[in-house]
């Protein structure tokens, strides 16, 4: 895999997923969301997750968030098991959830209070947050006078306060616009070569899951499996004419067609 | 810093996109105009009362006309502050009441729905009393308890506490069930305890409604310091009722009832305003869009 950009790789088995079966329902009832997940995600690297409604995928990124605990399986990172939330993950939501009694500071900083981290770091590290997703100016607002783009950045930046290893991402730019979100995609890839961040985000959007990930995770439902895993090769940092590449076409083409064998019209 | 880069530039406040943030307040303020509107309308009023009655021939016992109301009002006030047969004693007795009742009664029903809220199990155990003890009207046992705790301001302020209670306590319960449950998820995934939960998104998201008991309350508190003043008191404002009509001055009666309202108007907007200040973040109705808004 060639990059055009050095960063630092680590383990690449730092989050190991191995059996993983998710069920929800009692006894003969319910529905099985996933089923035998297996993979692994290297430090440092970008991972998106991509498939259509119901393969389970933000079932598993909340079992991987520790908000959701899971029947049977092993989901272990850095070496350890997880069950329950953990302090060094960082979870962007699919609405940006800015508490709206609070200031965009305020709400940057929540981590640290909840965390019982020092607040005066906290606050300069709020500030530095802030500057890099460009919300500079902006502290002193309240929520409902930023634009949905811009509340969501918050957010990145709030997932970022406490400096955890892994940053989780359901659908952030579902409910954005489509230029807003091509503008946010190279915000999050900007934000990510700096932090050096292992980054595992679900979307339903193909070329932004090719366009953002080092490997694609193509899930199909009915039961909720990892069909397959794409590395996606392509030099970093990637720009918007990056979509007119051969091979960002070819992946997007390959993806497609995994989604309309997997997926029914329903 | 320069923006020299692929995507977008700082945003500037004027762009579309952010808002200004509007006055703080819950209604658009009045106007000149309004205002004097208000107070044509209000001179209108007792206009028509005073004419109406002087006019028609009722008999100035059974609907006093506004100037005897207003005399009445001015030789209660025109007294030393302590005087027994004064407006200002009766008022601060009656505005103590009110005041303890309100603050005892608020303040407890909000510690018991956060317990209640708090812990899961005792919301279950807990709704059917709370029901059963909400349909109870807490008016009809005012006797008993001022038979309990006699003529004193100690019956009154247990009545009110009675009458403030069940609102908070139940729109404080519907304030922390309503909670968005992205929040709560936005908190656990900070690993928050249960408290940090409470602290940080149950309690604040549970406001509103809160206030809403409040105002409610409020009210109660006024209806409940004069229907206890009523059924037993030395003195007060419903004491002053009770004499004005047995002595049928029925001018005294609406004098006092004219103070009556305004310390319920008093109430409301001081309660109005601290309203306003804790929920300074909430957005302003958009019920009543029009083409400015």
């Amino acid at each position: 895999m060639s990059t055009s950009h050095e960063r630092t790789r680590g383990r690449p088995d730092y989050i190991r997923i191995e059996g993983l079966s998710k069920h929800f329902g009692d006894g003969g009832e319910g529905v099985l969301a996933l089923k035998d997940i297996d993979c692994s995600i290297e430090q440092g690297s970008f991972v998106t997750i991509v498939g259509p409604s119901g393969c389970g995928k933000s079932t598993l990124l909340r079992i991987l968030a520790g908000l959701l605990d899971y029947g049977t399986g092993q989901v272990v990172l850095d070496g350890q098991s997880i069950r329950g939330t953990r302090r060094d993950v960082g979870v962007v939501f699919q609405s940006s959830i800015l508490l709206p009694w609070r200031t965009i500071l305020e709400n940057v900083m929540l981590p640290a209070e909840v965390l019982g981290l020092p607040i005066k770091r906290a606050r300069e590290r709020a500030m530095q947050l802030l500057h890099m997703v460009r919300l500079e100016g902006f502290e002193h607002k309240l929520p409902r006078q930023l634009s949905g783009g811009m509340q969501q950045r918050a957010s990145i930046a709030r997932a970022l306060l406490h400096d955890p290893k892994i940053l989780l991402m359901d659908e952030p730019f579902g409910a954005l616009d489509a230029m807003t979100r091509e503008r946010m995609n190279l915000e999050l890839q900007r934000i990510w070569i700096e932090s050096g961040k292992t980054v595992v985000l679900i979307t339903h959007s193909i070329p932004e899951a090719v366009f953002l990930g080092d490997r694609v995770f193509v899930m199909s439902p009915r039961p909720g499996t990892l069909e397959r895993v794409l590395p996606i090769d392509l030099p970093r940092p990637r720009e918007m004419a990056v979509m007119s590449d051969p091979v960002f076409a070819a992946a997007t083409a390959s993806i497609r067609e995994r989604f309309s064998h997997a997926a029914s019209f329903d | 810093m320069t923006q020299a880069t692929l995507s977008t530039s700082a945003e500037p406040v004027s762009v579309p996109g952010t808002k200004p943030l509007p006055r703080p307040r819950a209604r658009p303020p009045l106007s000149n105009a309004t205002r004097v509107q208000a107070v044509l309308l209000l001179a209108a009023i007792l206009g028509l009362w005073e004419a109406g009655v002087r006019l028609s021939g009722v008999s100035r016992q059974l609907l006093p006309p506004v100037s005897d109301i207003a005399v009445a009002l001015w030789n209660g006030f025109n007294t030393a502050p302590m005087a027994k047969d004064g407006y200002w004693y009766h008022s601060a007795i009656t505005l103590s009441e009110i005041f303890l009742g309100f603050v005892v009664g608020s303040v407890v029903g909000l510690a018991i729905g956060i317990v209640v809220s708090q812990v899961p199990r005792l919301e279950a155990l807990a709704s059917p009393y709370i029901a059963a003890l909400q349909s109870v009207p807490k008016v009809a046992l005012a006797p008993i308890i001022v038979v309990w705790l006699g003529f004193g301001i100690s019956s009154k302020v247990m009545i009110i506490c009675l009458l403030t209670f069940f609102p908070v306590l139940v729109t404080s319960i519907a304030g922390f069930k309503a909670v968005d449950a992205d929040r709560i998820d936005l908190l656990r995934s900070l690993s928050a305890t249960r408290w940090q939960i409470f602290r940080y998104t149950k309690f604040p998201s549970a406001l509103p409604y809160i206030f809403a008991g409040l105002n409610m309350a409020a009210a109660f508190s006024v209806v409940g310091a004069v229907v206890g003043e009523f059924v037993g008191a030395q003195a007060g404002l419903g004491v002053l009722i009770l004499q004005s009509e047995a002595q049928a001055d029925s001018a005294g009666s609406f004098a006092v009832m004219v103070v009556l309202s305004v310390i319920g108007i008093a109430l409301t907007a001081a309660l109005r305003k601290v309203q306003q200040r804790v929920l300074h973040w909430m957005p302003a109705d958009s019920s009543q869009r029009t083409v400015n808004s």
